[in-house]
């Protein structure tokens, strides 16, 4: 059995946790464009090598951030993801999804 | 005969493989028209229709290891082409038709055996999607049919009908589905072009694409830099490194793939037998062993190690299947590595540097597109970059349209 090191939960069986993705900077969805969208979403660096990802332990749905190494298969080191945010992260998306105005422009509809 | 093995232990590097149907090797040439990336059965196979078909012989295929020594080894050889979307279907239906004929065409047997492949379906919804499978591939060609119960039974008399209390409802009865010798398939493409004038580099890795003015202009590797007019990469297992080395991110992300044969039994399955709810495929080779294969790894990794983990609940689900098959004997397991997309569907077509042309994104799907794969390939590169209509779904840039082709018909995918 493989085990990984849960920051909350301490050494845990493997297939416990949920592999969730590169950490990168997310662009702001509201003014970004499609192209940045699009490679935030769908491209990757996918590297041979130590890789800082994201993981969930799903028992406990708790997200921390792991580094490993995708060609020796060894953990490295996991963490909270406070070490790395220490501010909560704003975005300034609009808040008028409430009005149906709102809504119509969500659904890219008008404008 | 002990001489001769005494030299070749003695021997510090690795001795090149003498094949009587392949040239010996050579020293590459300075340039070359066309370098293929890659002697895996896509790369050989480009090559080959691009002296079939093009007239293009300047042409290198540079293999980092031996030939079809990746993952061309490493799938389980499954011919089929009942997946899910009409782009699809298209694509995978004129392979289907191409490997047919293969043995004849090269005059060596790929051993290309059409068993037909049966899917089960374990609840209503699934039923509901095999119904839309089974007309979507007819409407393309396809023979492919929903089956009840009493025929499944009468296809594989040894398959439990109740397998871990899901209880089989219907079958996706696909007759075209079939199975070849892998190795045999890229053995012969790389015979047929070599003997129209094609080089292959065996022994030869890539270790950087030299990008100038957005175009490529020479491929460097450990054996020396050659100049190129174009360069295709078909590197399944790695696209996203060699991507890297030309300076541009792909959406693959790499994950390893666990498969296993057992000991040889005597011939009773006939079908290659998959369930969607318990993500497994079990089939019997022509020499009686049982090959068994499911969906990739939980997490991204370039290693082919094998785990425990998976084999158990690989195993347990074929065993729910196949009760009986609990008393044999494995013999092998390895794994291979595959490019998943997020939908499942492959990437071939333009890059974002102008003559470098992708074969990338193969996931679970990449064997038994060997031949179309490299017939498209073939006609985009001698073109000039003009992509094939039967290819144009697939191109890289779909992503930053949003226009994906969910291909939910994958091995990998949940059904």
């Amino acid at each position: 059995m493989k085990i990984m090191h849960c920051p909350l939960n301490g050494p845990r069986n493997i297939s416990e946790f949920v592999h969730g993705g590169e950490v990168k900077a997310m662009p702001d969805p509201a003014n970004c464009t499609d192209h940045d969208w699009a490679d935030y979403v769908f491209y990757t660096d996918n590297k041979a090598g130590v890789v800082v990802e994201w993981w969930l332990h799903a028992p406990s749905s708790y997200w921390f951030i792991a580094e490993r190494h995708t060609v020796t298969d060894d953990i490295i080191r996991t963490y909270d993801p406070s070490e790395v945010f220490k501010q909560r992260v704003e975005f300034s998306t609009e808040s008028d999804v409430s009005t149906e105005a709102g809504q119509m422009k969500l659904k890219g509809v008008g404008a | 005969m002990p001489f001769s093995l005494l030299k070749y232990g003695l021997n510090k590097d690795y001795p090149f493989e003498l094949d009587a149907d392949l040239p010996r090797p050579t020293d590459l040439k300075s340039s070359y028209d066309v370098v293929i990336i890659g002697g895996g059965g896509h790369g050989v196979a480009t090559a080959y229709y691009l002296a079939k078909y093009h007239g293009i012989t300047n042409v290198a295929v540079l293999e980092k290891g031996y030939l079809g020594g990746g993952n061309t080894a490493r799938n389980t050889a499954v011919i089929r082409s009942n997946y899910l979307t009409p782009e699809g279907v298209r694509f995978y239906s004129q392979s289907v038709e191409m490997f047919k004929d293969l043995s004849n065409e090269f005059d060596f047997n790929i051993m290309y055996s059409e068993r037909g492949q049966l899917t089960l379906a374990h609840t209503d919804a699934t039923v509901r999607a095999f119904r839309q499978r089974a007309e979507v591939n007819k409407h393309f060609g396809g023979r492919t049919e929903l089956i009840g119960p009493d025929e499944i039974r009468e296809l594989v008399p040894t398959l439990n009908m109740n397998p871990a209390h899901l209880p089989v409802l219907a079958g996706l009865w696909h007759k075209d589905g079939a199975t070849a010798r892998h190795d045999a398939v890229a053995w012969g493409y790389a015979k047929g072009a070599t003997q129209r004038g094609v080089e292959l580099h065996q022994l030869t890795e890539v270790t950087d694409v030299v990008v100038d003015n957005g175009r490529v202009t020479a491929i460097k590797t450990n054996r020396g830099t050659v100049k190129c007019g174009c360069a295709i990469q078909a590197v399944a297992g790695h696209s996203s490194l060699m991507a890297a080395k030309a300076g541009f991110r792909m959406p693959i992300t790499t994950y390893p793939l666990q498969a296993m044969v057992t000991q040889p039994v005597k011939p009773f399955l006939d079908p290659l037998v998959s369930s969607s709810a318990l993500h497994c495929y079990v089939q019997q080779t022509s020499r009686g062993e049982i090959v068994f294969g499911g969906g990739s790894d939980p997490y991204p990794l370039y290693n082919t190690r094998s785990t425990l983990e998976l084999k158990e609940s690989l195993l347990a689900h074929a065993i729910e299947m196949f009760p009986f098959m609990a008393d044999l004997r494995l013999m092998r397991q390895w794994a291979g590595i595959t490019d998943m997309t997020s939908d499942y569907s492959p990437i071939m077509g333009l890059s974002p540097v102008e003559n470098y042309y992708l074969d990338a994104g193969w996931g679970t799907w990449g064997f038994k597109s060997t031949p179309i794969c490299g017939k498209t390939m073939a006609e985009l590169v001698a073109s000039g970059g003009k992509v094939p209509a039967l290819i144009a779904p697939f191109s890289m840039d779909r992503f930053d349209a949003f226009r994906q082709v969910n291909e939910m018909g994958a091995t990998a995918a949940s059904h």
